[in-house]
Formats: structure tokens, C-alpha cells, sequence
């Protein structure tokens, strides 16, 4: 399905004639975007990712006139904020779009995420595709971190504080590499400084690895809710114009839940905390993450027990959020089905709905103090979290018998099954 | 020697030269890499700030202050006599961390400590006369429920270390040099 299988049409204007021949770019995207083959069975969920990349160039671009705007030093970056909120032009407007931005990332690449898990698309011949997956989500999850860190408020500082101090959870070269991230002895300006210029970096490293996402992607071409791969060209469509009109219009409902937060309720995903400036004498009584981070912030707070005897608690909880991520991006190996789509897997199905809540309930308790039965249940949903991938996705794919696939895309939308 | 064995001698002398060109190349590339990676590490200036000197006369007996030093709150108790004896009768076994209350301390009467939880670094509360002190009258962490003592040593919760007890001399009766 690469781009020689469809070769280019002469093109009419001279000036893209004459590059084409020069840097075949119009012939790739031709063949990349226009003519080549989708799956003619794709449903509204095939739609993120295209949403997760329009918010990644909306995020860019407001990023870039913020930082125009933005001073990174620790006596004057709340100010600057506050300054753009009241002073600069439309600079409110561009704030609150970033902002919200990174939660409607998060929201289009979860789904994003919980399609692949349903449908198997991860599955071979696109592993690839799905470990570059999970490495944009952990770069994700560092640019918003840092990014978080930039207003100077108080949960921008204690959060600061509370990951940075993660690491030094690692046996003798913990503290070294505590005091060589912040520069300095505690969270203070040379930390904000680096954290500005990493938070600069790192959307154009996610770029670059959602090239790679792309293009091995379009190898094999997309997966579909059948996960019966395409057979013939009776089963597909041209991208332009079925997908492109397709994805526009889920564009736009995606953009309208996006516009909903921005104006309406703008700091309805934030914390007032952070409308107080950073004070590093005084920590605020509940300090809780964004709510992307909850799931994982409650995997970290788990384990408050000695780990065997050798790894003491806080490194346990350390490791385990981390391994969360591993975990998911070794899921390709951990599955044992032949069969990718969920629609034929009677009993994973569930499974992947109830890991689908196992992981709302931790973002549940993630946000709540560590006391009672929160700590109880953040255990047991742990627990539950690495079993989906370590236990029952491995056992359901031996003992369970998947029903019959269609033979071929187009029987199963012309039966309707 | 026979012609494999030459083939063979071949062999090994190119992967030899090919294992040592690319050991010297991970070297010079580290070597080139490392002033990046130090230049994050604490500057000059921010080590040379990393002492402090302060006053303690005017902390009356049961009062605390704090202090900022390398941009963390230092705490200073002028504690009572209570709380010495407190902190002195603890028995070691009942302790996570086990230390003795003179060996956190120069002089009995002052406590003088890194006010940084040793948890995930939040600042325990306990300073202030209204302030919750805990299950045992010295320190209470919000972020995540650790109570110290007034030693500062950790009783409860999941703090792993006593609150720290920073390098300082007494300069002479009051005046105390951290750092």
C-alpha cells in the first residue's frame, strides 16, 4: 500500500509539476492522503487521531504566541501569566485555549487508545504503530507536566516538587539526579528555565514521532471494527473525499466540546490553587495532578508497604508507574488471540471494558486523599491493572472461542453482522 | 598457516579494530556529552549562596521560625522542656528510623531541622502554635499523613526518614550558621 501503488496523475500546474519531479512530495501526498485505500467500515472512532492532531497544531501555534508573552523566571512568571490574562490581546483567549488544549489531547488520544485496545489494533502487523503510540503519550505526559510547572502557582511548584522528588526514590543515584534536574538543592528558578525550554522541545519531538506513527501506519493501512484485513478493493474507499469528509465533521463535534471549555468553563479542569502564587514555604493541604495524571498518580500512591526486601515503598510505587506504561506498550505480546476485533471475542470484550473502568476508578481515587478505603481500592484497582495484561489477556486469548469472522470486509457490511 | 586459519586470524583482528573504533567513538561521544549534562547541575552561584546565618534571640522558649536555605524551609524550635524530655525517653525500637534525640542535636534546647517531609518533599505543618502538630506533638505532613515527633524523627505514615538535620555550628550563643 505505499505510495508507488497508486502512481500520481500528470499534474496541471507547472509549478507543482516541476517540484514533483524535483522532491515527489505531491506524489506522495497523493497517494498518502487522496487516493489511498481506507477500510470502507470505519466508525466515528477511527476519528481520533486525526482530532489528537489537529489539537497538537493547535497547541503549537498558541503555544508559540504564549511564550512571546511569557517570562521564565520565578519572580516575575505568575505575573507574566496574569499579565496576559488582563493586558495582551486575545492573549486570554490563547491561554485558555492551551490550557484546555492538553486535557482535549488527553480526551482524543485516550479514546484514541480504548479503540485500539477494543479492535486490536495493535496487533501484528502493526505493533510498530502502536509502541509509537505509547511513546507520544509518554512525551505527552512530560510536555504537560512541564508545561503545568510554567504559571508558577502553587500547584505548579508542589507538583514540581512532588514528581521531581520521584526519582529520588532510585538507591544511591537518586539524590544526584534530584539535584541535577532542578539545579539547585530545591524547585527553583533553574528548574522553571529548563522546564520552559523542554516544554518548547518536546511538541516538535512529538511531532516527529507521530511521523513515524503515520507512516508505519499507512504500511499496513488502518485497521477496521471487523479486524478482517482488507482483501481486495471492493472492501475500501479513497481517502479524499469519504475519510477526509468524515473526519471533518467529527472534527467539528470535537471542536465544539473544545469551544464549550474554552469559553464557558474554562478552568472547570483546573485547580484554584494555581491562581496562587508559587510558595515554597507553605504546601497546600491537597495536592492532586491534572485529571489525565489521576490513574497513574494512583498507581504511585499504592504501594505504601516494603516491596519483597529489597525495594522499599516509595521505589515500589515509582517503578509500578512506570511499569503501567510498559506494560501497555508490550500488550501486542501479552495478547494471545489471533482474532484482533472485540466483536468477535465474546469474553474479552468484557475484559476490556472492565479494564476500561478499573482505570476510571483509579483516576477516581487518584484524586482523592490517600486515607481509608481509598488506599484499599487504589490497591485492589492496581492490582486489577496489571492482571489485565499480565493474567486475562494472555488466558482469555487460549481458552476463549471467538466467533466465526466474516470472510472479507464487504460480506460482514452487506450482512450486517 | 593454513588459509582458514588466516581467514580466521582476519576475522578477529577487523572486529577487534572494529569493537575498538567504536568503544573510542561511545567514549568521545560521552565526553562531548557530559558538559551539556553537568551545565544542569547546581551552578556556582547557587552553591555559593548555600549557607545562611540566623539570629535565635529573640525565639522565645516554645516558639519556632523558619528560615529559607537553598530555597527549602529550615525549621528552628526554642523547644520546652517538655519536649525534650519527650523526645529524650523515646524507646529506639518503637522508632521506623531509629536515632537518638541527642544526636539530632547541639544544644538540647534548640531543634533545628530541614522542614521538608521526607516523603515526596511537601512542608509539614507544625510550626505555628495553631497549627495541627500530629499524633505526637511535633510535626503533621498534609500531602500524605506522616506525623514526626519533637525530635522531627518520623512516627507514623509514609515518610521513610526523620526530617533532616542540615550541617549548622553555633556561631557563638545566638547566632547559628546552616550550611
Amino acid at each position: 500500500m505505499n505510495a508507488s501503488a497508486h502512481p500520481a496523475p500528470e499534474f496541471k500546474n507547472p509549478v507543482v509539476r516541476w517540484i514533483d519531479q524535483r522532491l515527489p512530495i505531491f506524489t506522495m501526498l497523493h497517494g498518502e492522503y487522496v487516493v489511498f485505500p481506507m477500510p470502507k467500515n470505519l466508525n466515528y472512532f477511527w476519528s481520533f487521531g486525526g482530532m489528537a492532531m489537529v489539537v497538537l497544531v493547535i497547541m503549537v501555534l498558541t503555544g508559540v504566541a504564549l511564550a512571546m508573552q511569557y517570562t521564565a523566571h520565578v519572580d516575575l512568571a505568575f505575573d507574566s501569566v496574569e499579565r496576559m490574562m488582563r493586558d495582551v490581546n486575545y492573549s486570554w483567549l490563547l491561554r485558555y485555549i492551551h490550557m484546555n488544549g492538553a486535557s482535549m489531547f488527553f480526551i482524543a488520544v485516550y479514546i484514541h487508545i480504548f479503540r485500539a485496545l477494543f479492535y486490536g489494533s495493535y496487533k501484528n502487523p502493526r505493533e510498530l504503530v502502536w509502541i509509537f503510540g505509547v511513546v507520544i503519550l509518554v512525551l505527552m505526559m512530560a510536555t504537560a507536566f512541564m508545561g503545568y510547572v510554567l504559571p508558577w502557582g502553587q500547584m505548579s511548584y508542589w507538583g514540581a516538587t512532588v514528581i521531581t522528588n520521584l526519582f529520588s526514590a532510585f538507591p544511591l543515584i537518586g539524590e544526584p539526579i534530584v539535584k541535577w534536574l532542578w539545579g539547585g538543592f530545591s524547585v527553583d528558578n533553574p528548574t522553571l528555565n529548563r522546564f520552559f525550554a523542554l516544554h518548547y522541545l518536546l511538541p516538535f519531538v512529538i511531532f516527529a514521532v507521530v511521523m513515524l506513527h503515520v507512516a508505519a501506519m499507512h504500511q499496513a493501512g488502518s485497521s477496521n471494527p471487523t479486524g478482517v484485513e482488507v482483501k481486495s478493493q471492493e472492501d475500501t474507499i479513497t481517502f479524499h473525499p469519504y475519510m477526509t469528509v468524515k473526519d471533518a465533521f467529527g472534527l467539528m463535534v470535537f471542536l465544539f466540546v473544545f469551544a464549550f471549555f474554552v469559553f464557558i468553563a474554562p478552568n472547570y479542569m483546573g485547580h484554584p490553587d494555581n491562581y496562587i502564587p508559587a510558595n515554597s514555604l507553605s504546601t497546600p493541604a491537597h495536592i492532586v495532578p491534572e485529571w489525565y495524571f489521576l490513574p497513574f498518580y494512583a498507581i504511585l500512591r499504592a504501594v505504601d508497604f516494603q516491596f519483597l526486601w529489597f525495594v522499599p515503598a516509595k521505589l515500589g510505587g515509582v517503578l509500578l508507574m512506570f511499569g503501567s506504561l510498559l506494560v501497555l506498550a508490550m500488550l501486542p505480546w501479552f495478547d494471545t488471540s489471533k482474532v484482533r476485533s472485540c466483536r468477535y471475542r465474546p469474553i474479552y470484550r468484557w475484559c476490556v471494558i472492565l479494564f476500561v473502568i478499573d482505570v476510571i476508578i483509579l483516576g477516581y481515587v487518584g484524586g482523592k486523599p490517600a486515607e481509608g478505603a481509598y488506599v484499599v481500592i487504589s490497591k485492589l484497582a492496581t492490582l486489577y491493572y496489571f492482571a489485565h495484561f499480565l493474567v486475562i489477556t494472555p488466558v482469555v486469548g487460549w481458552i476463549e472461542q471467538p466467533r466465526k469472522l466474516p470472510n472479507s470486509i464487504s460480506e460482514s457490511v452487506l450482512k450486517g453482522s | 598457516m593454513s588459509e582458514s586459519a588466516n581467514q580466521e586470524d582476519g576475522v578477529i583482528r577487523r572486529d577487534f579494530l572494529a569493537y575498538t573504533a567504536l568503544s573510542m567513538g561511545v567514549i568521545g561521544t560521552g565526553a562531548a556529552l557530559w558538559p551539556v549534562i553537568d551545565s544542569m547541575n547546581p551552578a556556582r552561584d547557587v552553591l555559593a549562596l548555600a549557607s545562611v546565618e540566623i539570629d535565635i534571640s529573640a525565639i522565645a522558649v516554645g516558639q519556632s521560625i523558619t528560615v529559607k536555605w537553598r530555597g527549602k524551609p529550615v525549621f528552628v524550635r526554642h523547644r520546652t522542656a517538655e519536649e525534650i524530655t519527650a523526645a529524650e525517653k523515646v524507646n529506639l525500637a518503637d522508632l521506623p528510623d531509629p536515632q537518638t534525640d541527642s544526636s539530632r542535636v547541639e544544644k538540647p534546647q534548640w531543634l533545628v531541622m530541614v522542614g521538608i517531609c521526607t516523603h515526596l518533599g511537601c512542608v509539614p505543618v507544625g510550626q505555628k502554635s495553631a497549627d495541627a502538630k500530629g499524633d505526637y506533638d511535633g510535626w503533621f505532613c498534609p500531602c500524605h499523613g506522616s506525623h514526626y515527633d519533637t525530635s522531627g524523627r518520623i512516627r507514623k505514615g509514609p515518610a521513610p526518614r526523620n526530617l533532616e538535620v542540615p550541617p549548622y555550628q553555633f556561631v557563638n550563643d545566638t547566632l547559628i550558621k546552616v550550611g
